[in-house]
């Protein structure tokens, strides 16, 4: 869910290793950030809809992915997919580190590009 | 009580001002510095600016004393986290969240929000109840107890007209609290009360058995 530079290039990854990937975006115009050679499904829906959720294939989903810009869309969506639908594997970005620990704690697995980023950052300084 | 106000839009400013009226304490959380000046102009130091999904707004809101915290935003997304924030980080003991698409309702409380209110339902209701096409109106739902109050006219067609309660088996679990009737006026019905044409009968019934409730009041 979210087709911007990371959700793009994430489905990107897991298309070329063989994995059958469907990504949803709001807005059509977000799939220019698609290679041409991307194998998988573009959809064309809101990651909140469960109706939407559920004509990209929610229910029958190995994993799910949430990386829109939004913390708060990203978490309702995971929660849907997790809690609603029982997606064995739900992965939400949170840019927001107090949430992402909140979230964290209620069971999401959580990756905050605001720590990671900045993590790294440092590392590179200290080198 | 102390109530928190997630979103200073119009339904939060209304409803800031007649909870204030109501003499309670309120604080409206809103990002927007226009809404929030309107508000402050209008209703006094009542209003944070922020975002009310973040745990350090809250913090300064004092949420961790708040009896209730109301989420009114036009994004239901954002309604739903400030209320979990809320329970959680905060452990307000009751948050209300308003829903805008009202498939969101079911998510809402699998997800542990206390109670939702949905505009486009209320109004779909409201609807319900004026169209005489939709003989049963659904007036409250008693959610925790898995009941319902609901409203069946009963059409001139139906098979109950002229009939005693008493000969009219209804499914089960259903109870008639009263029958509103041109002629009689409000009555609570006993065995022997006649069932006439146009009677507005409010019953409490299962959801599961809503439909054959219908059913067997209207013949349709």
């Amino acid at each position: 869910m979210g087709c911007g530079r990371v959700g793009a290039m994430l489905a990107w990854m897991l298309d070329r290793e063989g994995h059958e990937v469907t990504i949803m975006d709001i807005d059509p115009n977000a799939f220019r950030f698609l290679p041409p050679d991307f194998k998988g499904i573009p959809i064309v829906g809101n990651g909140i809809d469960e109706d939407d959720l559920r004509r990209a294939g929610i229910e029958t989903a190995d994993a799910f992915v949430a990386a829109t810009r939004g913390d708060n869309r990203n978490v309702m969506a995971c929660q849907i997919a997790k809690h609603i639908y029982g997606v064995p594997k739900v992965v939400c970005r949170i840019f927001d580190p107090i949430r992402e620990d909140l979230y964290r704690r209620l069971g999401l697995v959580t990756i905050s590009p605001t720590v990671v980023s900045a993590k790294l950052l440092k590392e590179a300084l200290e080198q | 009580m102390y109530i928190i106000i997630v979103g200073g839009g119009k339904v939060g400013y209304y409803l800031a001002r007649t909870l204030i009226n109501e003499g309670h304490e309120v604080l409206v959380i809103e990002q927007d510095p226009r809404k929030c000046e309107r508000i402050a102009d209008e209703l006094g130091t009542v209003v944070l600016r922020g975002d009310g999904c973040e745990a350090s707004t809250l913090a300064e809101a004092g949420a961790s004393r708040a009896d209730m915290l109301i989420a009114v935003t036009g994004d239901d997304e954002d309604n739903l986290v400030a209320c979990q924030v809320a329970k959680v980080r905060f452990k307000v003991p009751r948050t209300i969240a308003r829903i805008n698409n009202p498939k969101n309702e079911r998510i809402f409380k699998r997800l542990g929000i206390d109670v939702t209110v949905s505009a486009t339902n209320v109004i779909l209701e409201h609807i319900e109840h004026e169209v005489p096409t939709h003989p049963l109106t659904r007036l409250l739902e008693l959610r925790d107890l898995g009941l319902e109050i609901v409203e069946v006219r009963i059409p001139p067609t139906s098979p109950v007209v002229g009939k005693r309660l008493a000969d009219v088996k209804l499914p089960s679990p259903s109870v008639l609290a009263a029958i509103i009737s041109r002629g009689r006026g409000a009555v609570i019905p006993n065995a022997d009360t006649v069932f006439q044409a146009h009677d507005e009968v409010l019953a409490v019934v299962s959801p599961d058995i809503e439909a054959e409730f219908r059913r067997v009041l209207t013949g349709s």
